[in-house]
This record gives structure tokens, C-alpha cells and sequence, in this order.
């Protein structure tokens, strides 16, 4: 008990916070069609953070946000400069800009030393789960004492801030958004600022991606944005039940899979454990493969199968 | 450090660093000149996705091939495996979208991250085993030109080559798909093959560059070097030679940089100087370039303000006693004139001999410069009427749209507007080739 409290509770906490907080923004994403934008943010705010951390020489958190909002800023900037000139779809302009920053931010790990630290390409690729450890722990009684608590990994505590943030944004924007995501030109007509919204968007992906960064690292973190929300578009078309399968599925992908690589292999005796992060992803890849196969046979299938049958022409007309 | 730079990009750095920068050069020449078609037919994050999907191939053919006792560092297993699964990853993104619940850009974000991870797993199943090699696998993720041995460089160069060559007897009817894929399936082209051919090649590319660049950032020198050409270019084959050879030359200097400086990972060089040959063309590029652009809106606005300058002196001379010059300040103030071009422009006119100023200040029009204030004049007046006549707009509203169209509608469209206003409406024209009277007729001029 006292060593899960130790080496497993943070880390679990912090995936699943990662997972819950990326997951349900990715509805918002996903609802406006804006799932690439996941994609090139996770990449783009990676300079961003290695800044952050140059300057500031720590893993705190505001340096780091700070950076990350910078470079997600400056990239969206850049690829509506680089389409209008390069007359490049947007996918390819995100393509150009995405690539050139996270090379960028990968060669700054190198020049700034700061993978003698604490921050290095490994991090990048698969986060640091692993690092967020709870010495302090001295059985369940530490769950309730202050003084432990005080040395609970920031990084967790981060997270559930940053949870919290989102979910306070969805209940206060939550009729908006639902708006601008099922009628964007109506929401236009009234008044309401899809501008503002994106802005909105963009600031909180950059926030998430920096908060699951160390959990994740900058490539799983896409799995996290997109995968609950997908997962849920599959299986329904009501928008509260999309929120909260997703939240379900970002849930079961973060401790599932936080389970599944770090505390099955031990159960089944083995001494290695296995990718923690890795393991969301592909536990939101069986997530996603059992709800294709659910869809197609629920309600929303089913409508879809109505849909598919082709008009058959009336015989008369011969 | 840099002797040894210098011998790593002149060649001179032994067989193996020579076989390892060709073979690295190769592979750019084959993704730049491919990106163009990619990034034309719209298939870039595709390819993201596919080089991402790469991964658990490679791993698996690792554990694999460790498992049958074969050699874990033979890169042919290992990118046939990454071949298999980013044709796995690509398939898995049309299954994906074929209900019509996701749209092809969630899938391909679904298919990159989710097999990305099944990688990284896989990866950390292949630290277990009890053979040895692992770290070599990590120049897959990220590339790693240092350590490559020669046959390695000459199976990417061969594969590249190969690409290229593909690409050249395909270039004719790949140019008409990625143009318009309804006229190539009209002409009799089989688009569906081509598409499948273009998708071969980007996995074959891929597959190639995996060893030196690596999988993330193996997309950016198909889509960086192809962005560039295209912002120099309005050709297509010009663009692909250009998109070829800024992708060869990225991939040699960067592979020369990562391999003198260790521990800078070989891919994110070479994509930081693809990268930083973008931003030069950006700026710079003849046409489309960031300069070019502001240098010709700071020209068009300098040669507006003269023209409404020079437009003031010639109704000034209509109106006023002949003999009463206005002087520059009056000119530029009913021209609206901003600071820098009250500085630049009474020097500009006179330098081209359009005007001279007089000994009590006032600006005298030469004869070039009375004929062409005459002219601007005229084709102001001319749109001021059109727009009241066909566009309905009041005077004022008229003289005001005139002057935002007359600087940027060329000629001809100005010589219709006139045959148009001579059709039907002629009253507010006069003689032919004489000047209209002003169109304003009742209004002040604000």
C-alpha cells in the first residue's frame, strides 16, 4: 500500500488529470472541426515550454505557460501568414509551422543544457510519469496529513487546477459553445464571437498541453485531446451524453492505461513495467475500436443505416 | 569544430561520412520533389500520420527479428516492418472516416497519436529483451545520421533514387491529378491508381528517411522544401527541381551540422535549415515574397498620392485664375497627403520633371505633367460617373469609391466602363476623348 502511495499514486492521478482535462477540451475540438489545431498546438508550444524552462531554470509552471501561449500564438499567426502567401491549404501551411517549431524547440533542449537538468527529448516523447514520486508517503494516513501532502509533485496539482479551470469554462460558456459548435453561422448572425471563442480555444489547448506535458510528452498528448472525444462522437449524437462519455473515456484511458503498463505487469510478475503513456494512447486505441464496432450497431448506426438505403426509382417511369 | 564541419559537408570526412551525407542528400532530393505533389493533392498530414504509424513496425520487426535470433540492426527488416504499419496507419484512417461520425482530419490525429503510442509501448518492451541494439531504434523517432554505416546510406539512397526516378516517368499524369482530378478522370487518366501510386511513393519516402530525420519530423522536409519553392515559383516543374534540390541541400548540411556537433538530433537540423531557407524566401521571394509585397503597397500608395496631388493642380488651374499657383503644402493637403510623403513627394514630381516650383512657392505643371494630370482627371471623372450611373451611388459616395478603384482596375476595365457610359448613358461624357465634367455636379468637394 505504502508503495503505491509512494511511486503510483501521483502518477496515476496526474495521467488520469491529464487525460480528463485534455479530453473534454477536445470535444470542443472536435465539435468545431478543429482537431488538426490539437495537433499543431501539442507541437508548435514546445519552444514555448523549453523557454519557460530555460529562463526560469525550473519546472514551474507559470514560465512555462507563458512560453507555451507565446509559440501557440505566434504559430497560428504564422500559419495564416504562411497560407495567404504560400497559397497553401491549411493543413500544409499547419505543416510547415508545426514542423519548423517543434525542430526548434528540440535543438533548443540542446543549446540551452536544460537536458542536464531536468527536461530532455525523452520527455518530450513519452513525459515523465515516472519522476512524479511521493516520498513522503507513509501509509493512508498521508492522505490526510498536511504536512505529506505539502510534498505531493506539483506537477498533479497542477493538473487538477487546470481541470478545474476547464471545467468552470465549460459550465459558463457551455450554452455558447454548443452554439458556435452545432450552428457556427447562426452564432455568427447573433452576435456571438467565433473569433473570441478560437482565441479562447487556442489558449486553453496551449494550457493543456503544457500541463500534460510531463505527464504525456508532446506527441501523446494528441491521443488525449482527440481520442475521449472521438471515442464519444461514435457512440452518440446528444451533446451533454458527448461530454460525459468523453470524460468516461479520458478516465478509463488514464488510469486503464496507467494500470495496464505500470501495476499489470507487476501483478502478473513481471519486473518490467511498460510505457505508461504509451499505454493510453493504445488503451484509447481499444476504447476507439470497441466503440466503431458499438456505433455501428447503436441508435446512431442504425439512423445512419436509414440514411445509406438508396431511394429506389418508382417503376412507373419506365 | 569547424575544420570538422568543413570536412563533414566538402566530402572529405572518409568513405563512410561521404556514402552517409549522399545517402542523407539522396533521401532530401526524393522528399522535397515528392512534397510538391503531397502538398499539392493535399495529402501532407497524411504522410504526418503515416510517419508516425511507422513506429510500432519498427519495433515489432525489431522484437521480431530478436526473437528468431536475426540481426536486430538489419534496417531492411526494420523499415519493411515501418512500411507495413504506416500502410496499416494509412488504411486505418479512410476505416476510420467511412462512417461519416469523423471527419479525415480527427482520424488522422487519431491514427498518428494512437500508433505512435502503440510504439513507444512497444518500444519499451524492446528495452527488456536481452539482446542489444535498443538505442539504435531511438534514431528512428528523432534521426540519427551519426553511426550509419555505408550500406545503410547506399539502401536510403537507393531508395530514394528510386523514388525519384518513379516520379519522373510519372510526373505528366501525377501533374494533372494534383491539378484537377475531375479533368484527369475525364481524360482517361486512372486517378485511382495514380493516388495509390503517389501514396506509395510518400511511404517509400518516408520508410527512407526514417534512419536519418526520423519519423516526427519526416513530413517537414516533404512539405517545408515543396512550401518554399512554391512561394518562388509559378511552375510546376520548376517548383519540383527547386523543392528537390532545397531538400537535398537541407538534409546535407543539416546531416554535416548534427554529425560535427553531437547530440544535436540529426532530423530537427535538417528541418531547422529547411526551415530557415523558408523564412529567407518568405521575405525575400521575387513575387510573393513579405518584401516584395510592402514594397509594392508602399509604391502604390506613393504613386496614389501623387496622382491625387496632381489631380488638385489640374482642377485648381480649371477653377482658379490661371496665374495662381497653389503651393506644395495645398496640393498635399486636398491629396492627403501622410508626413513621409509631404518629405518625398514635391521632390519625386519635380525629379520627374512633371512639375516645377515656382519663385513665390507655387507648383507650375510642365507640359508631361499638365498631359498627365490631364489623363488621371479624365479616368477620375470617368469612374465617378460610371459608378452614379451604373452603380447608382451618390456623388459624394462616388468620388470617394472612385478613388479606391481608379489606382488598381487596369486599363481596360476602364476603357469598358467608358464604351459602357458612351451606350448608355453619353449625356455625362461630352465629346469623345474630351474631358467629362466633374462628377461631383452640385457638391463640394469635402
Amino acid at each position: 500500500m505504502t508503495e503505491f502511495l509512494q511511486l503510483d499514486l501521483a502518477p496515476m492521478l496526474a495521467a488520469t488529470l491529464a487525460c480528463l482535462a485534455c479530453g473534454l477540451l477536445g470535444n470542443l475540438l472536435l465539435l468545431t472541426r478543429q482537431s488538426l489545431l490539437g495537433d499543431a498546438i501539442s507541437h508548435a508550444v514546445l519552444p514555448g515550454i523549453v523557454a519557460g524552462f530555460w529562463v526560469s531554470g525550473t519546472r514551474a509552471a507559470a514560465p512555462m505557460v507563458a512560453g507555451a501561449m507565446a509559440a501557440a500564438v505566434g504559430a497560428t499567426l504564422l500559419i495564416a501568414l504562411v497560407r495567404s502567401r504560400a497559397r497553401l491549404e491549411p493543413g500544409a501551411a499547419m505543416g510547415v509551422v508545426f514542423s519548423g517549431f517543434f525542430a526548434l524547440g528540440l535543438v533548443l533542449i540542446e543549446v540551452s543544457g536544460a537536458h542536464a537538468v531536468d527536461l530532455d527529448v525523452d520527455c518530450v516523447l513519452y513525459g515523465q510519469l515516472e519522476a512524479l514520486i511521493w516520498p513522503a508517503a507513509t501509509g493512508p494516513g498521508s492522505l490526510l496529513d498536511p504536512v505529506a501532502l505539502a510534498e505531493f509533485p506539483a506537477e498533479a496539482k497542477t493538473l487538477a487546477l487546470v481541470l478545474l479551470l476547464i471545467l468552470g469554462l465549460l459550465a459558463l460558456l457551455w450554452k455558447e459553445l454548443r452554439l458556435a459548435a452545432f450552428d457556427p453561422d447562426f452564432a455568427r448572425s447573433i452576435g456571438f464571437a467565433p473569433r473570441a471563442l478560437s482565441l479562447l480555444v487556442l489558449v486553453m489547448v496551449s494550457v493543456a498541453c503544457v500541463a500534460a506535458f510531463w505527464a504525456v510528452g508532446s506527441i501523446l498528448v494528441i491521443a488525449a485531446l482527440v481520442a475521449p472525444a472521438a471515442i464519444a462522437r461514435l457512440l452518440t449524437d446528444a451533446y451533454a451524453r458527448q461530454f460525459l462519455l468523453s470524460g468516461a473515456a479520458a478516465l478509463a484511458m488514464g488510469a486503464g492505461g496507467y494500470w495496464a503498463a505500470a501495476l499489470a505487469p507487476r501483478v502478473l510478475g513481471l519486473d518490467h513495467g511498460l510505457n505508461a503513456a504509451g499505454m493510453m494512447a493504445v488503451t484509447a486505441g481499444l476504447l476507439l475500436v470497441g466503440a466503431c464496432l458499438l456505433g455501428r450497431r447503436g441508435p446512431a448506426g442504425r439512423a445512419q443505416r436509414r440514411v445509406a438505403i438508396p431511394v429506389r426509382a418508382p417503376a412507373a417511369a419506365e | 569544430m569547424s575544420a570538422a564541419l568543413l570536412d563533414a559537408l566538402l566530402l572529405a570526412g572518409g568513405y563512410n561520412a561521404i556514402v552517409v551525407a549522399l545517402g542523407c542528400a539522396a533521401f532530401g532530393l526524393a522528399a522535397g520533389s515528392l512534397g510538391c505533389f503531397v502538398l499539392l493533392r493535399g495529402r501532407a498530414l497524411v504522410a504526418d500520420a503515416a510517419a508516425h504509424a511507422t513506429l510500432p513496425g519498427v519495433a515489432l520487426a525489431f522484437i521480431l527479428t530478436a526473437l528468431l535470433g536475426g540481426d536486430v540492426r538489419s534496417l531492411p527488416l526494420l523499415l519493411t516492418g515501418g512500411a507495413a504499419s504506416a500502410s496499416l496507419g494509412v488504411l486505418a484512417v479512410g476505416a476510420l472516416t467511412r462512417g461519416g461520425r469523423l471527419r479525415d482530419d480527427a482520424a488522422m490525429a487519431l491514427v498518428l497519436s494512437i500508433s505512435f503510442g502503440l510504439g513507444v509501448v512497444l518500444l519499451s518492451v524492446v528495452q527488456s529483451l536481452p539482446v542489444g541494439g535498443q538505442a539504435g531504434l531511438k534514431g528512428f523517432i528523432l534521426g540519427q545520421a551519426a553511426g550509419m554505416s555505408a550500406f545503410d546510406a547506399q539502401l536510403i539512397g537507393a531508395l530514394a533514387l528510386l523514388a525519384v526516378l518513379l516520379l519522373a516517368a510519372l510526373f505528366r499524369p501525377l501533374a494533372v491529378l494534383c491539378f484537377d482530378r475531375e479533368f484527369a478522370a475525364a481524360v482517361g487518366l486512372p486517378v485511382r491508381l495514380l493516388d495509390l501510386a503517389l501514396m506509395g511513393l510518400m511511404l517509400a519516402v518516408t520508410v527512407a528517411g526514417l534512419r536519418a530525420v526520423g519519423l516526427v519530423l519526416v513530413v517537414g522536409l516533404m512539405v517545408i522544401p515543396a512550401a518554399t519553392a512554391r512561394l518562388a515559383t509559378e511552375r510546376l516543374a520548376v517548383m519540383v527541381l527547386l523543392a528537390g534540390l532545397l531538400g537535398a541541400f537541407a538534409a546535407w548540411l543539416g546531416a554535416g551540422l548534427s554529425a560535427t556537433l553531437p547530440g544535436l538530433p540529426t532530423g530537427a537540423t535538417i528541418v531547422l535549415v529547411a526551415c530557415a531557407l523558408f523564412v529567407l524566401t518568405l521575405v525575400f521571394a521575387p513575387r510573393r515574397g513579405v518584401l516584395a509585397f510592402a514594397w509594392r503597397q508602399a509604391q502604390l500608395s506613393l504613386v496614389t498620392a501623387r496622382d491625387h496631388a496632381l489631380r488638385t493642380a489640374f482642377e485648381a488651374r480649371e477653377s482658379e485664375a490661371p496665374g495662381q499657383l497653389a503651393a506644395w503644402a495645398e496640393l498635399g493637403r486636398g491629396a492627403g497627403w501622410s508626413a513621409w510623403q509631404r518629405a518625398l513627394l514635391p521632390w519625386w514630381v519635380r525629379q520627374a520633371g512633371l512639375a516645377t516650383t515656382e519663385a513665390a512657392g507655387g507648383v507650375a505643371l510642365t507640359p508631361a505633367g499638365l498631359a498627365l494630370a490631364r489623363d488621371l482627371t479624365r479616368r477620375h471623372r470617368l469612374w465617378e460617373h460610371y459608378l452614379q450611373s451604373a452603380g447608382g451611388l451618390p456623388p459624394g459616395t462616388a468620388h470617394h469609391a472612385a478613388d479606391e478603384v481608379e489606382h488598381t482596375l487596369p486599363p481596360e476595365v476602364a476603357r469598358e466602363a467608358e464604351a459602357w457610359l458612351r451606350r448608355h448613358d453619353p449625356d455625362r461624357l461630352g465629346p469623345v476623348d474630351g474631358l467629362p465634367p466633374p462628377g461631383e455636379t452640385g457638391m463640394k468637394r469635402p
